[in-house]
């Protein structure tokens, strides 16, 4: 069955990405987001303490930086820690667009991977999250 | 710091120590300001009764922190929380308890990696699954200690 939305050059858009956007990592940004979750890990917010782990140092939270809008729920993979003075190029694309045939009539899944990469060109994280069009 | 867990203390079935949580509206606010969101059915409660809530909710990010935080508190400074995903099922409220809870459902080896797959989600006071997800962690091995 051919689709209906979602035709051939609708597909042409998958792998279509954003331009760069640079978040700079403050100390005290990661310090108050654990402190918002009433996460007391000396990981993110001790720096004596954390110097004293493998880590090396503090880091943040796997859920710092989150962004809303995609909140329907979202999977993120981690690669490398983020830390304190880093500068995260965050970078959304479109990795999938595909329809399928719901109760309710054609249901169009878009799914953007996002991925957060440190100024030495480390991937520290990529999240994927599926939106949904009726 | 808590006590390392080792890849080979776990088995499929194995609990995820829970968390327990008591969001208040202070929480929140903190919470809006610490992550930017601030859409205001989170802590402006007339609004969020003109949008027909109940009241202020709770951020969902708010809650995938909070599970963020079991499975790094699981996982220990050796160990790795390599994936992280939930999905929304029903709204919480400030003032009421919250559980987050999980289980261990696969454990193996992928190359040098000892890794554990987790069922996670977190329950409201009535024992409902408000948010539901899954966690792969990478836990340090005893075999490794000795190599």
């Amino acid at each position: 069955m051919a689709n209906k939305y979602v035709t051939d050059e609708v597909r042409k858009q998958i792998g279509m990405q954003s331009e760069a956007r640079v978040v700079e990592v403050e100390r005290g940004a990661i310090r108050r987001f654990a402190e918002a979750i009433g996460d007391p890990n000396p990981l993110f917010n001790d720096e004596a303490a954390a110097r004293r782990t493998r880590f090396g140092g503090m880091i943040a939270p796997p859920t710092f930086g989150e962004f809303r809008g995609l909140d329907g729920g979202s999977e993120w993979e981690y690669f490398e820690p983020i830390r304190p003075g880093d500068r995260i190029s965050v970078v959304s694309k479109i990795a999938d667009i595909r329809e399928s045939a719901g109760r309710l009539g054609a249901m169009v899944f878009i799914t953007v991977e996002t991925s957060y990469t440190n100024h030495y060109n480390q991937l520290c994280a990529v999240q994927r999250s599926t939106v949904i069009r009726y | 710091m808590t006590k390392q867990i080792y890849w080979e203390d776990v088995e499929a079935g194995s609990e995820v120590p829970a968390l327990e949580k008591n969001p208040t509206t202070q929480q929140l606010v903190r919470y809006a300001g610490a992550s930017g969101d601030f859409y205001q059915i989170h802590y402006d409660k007339d609004f969020a009764l003109n949008n027909n809530l109940p009241g202020v909710i709770l951020h969902g990010a708010l809650k995938n922190g909070f599970l963020g935080q079991m499975m790094t508190d699981f996982a220990g400074d050796r160990g790795w929380l390599r994936k992280l995903s939930v999905q929304y099922r029903g709204m919480d409220q400030p003032g009421a308890r919250v559980v987050c809870k999980g289980k261990v459902v696969k454990k193996y080896a992928a190359g040098s990696e000892h890794l554990v797959d987790c069922e996670i989600w977190l329950e409201n006071a009535k024992g409902e699954k408000t948010t539901i997800g899954g966690a792969t962690v990478i836990l340090p091995s005893r075999e490794g200690e000795r190599a």
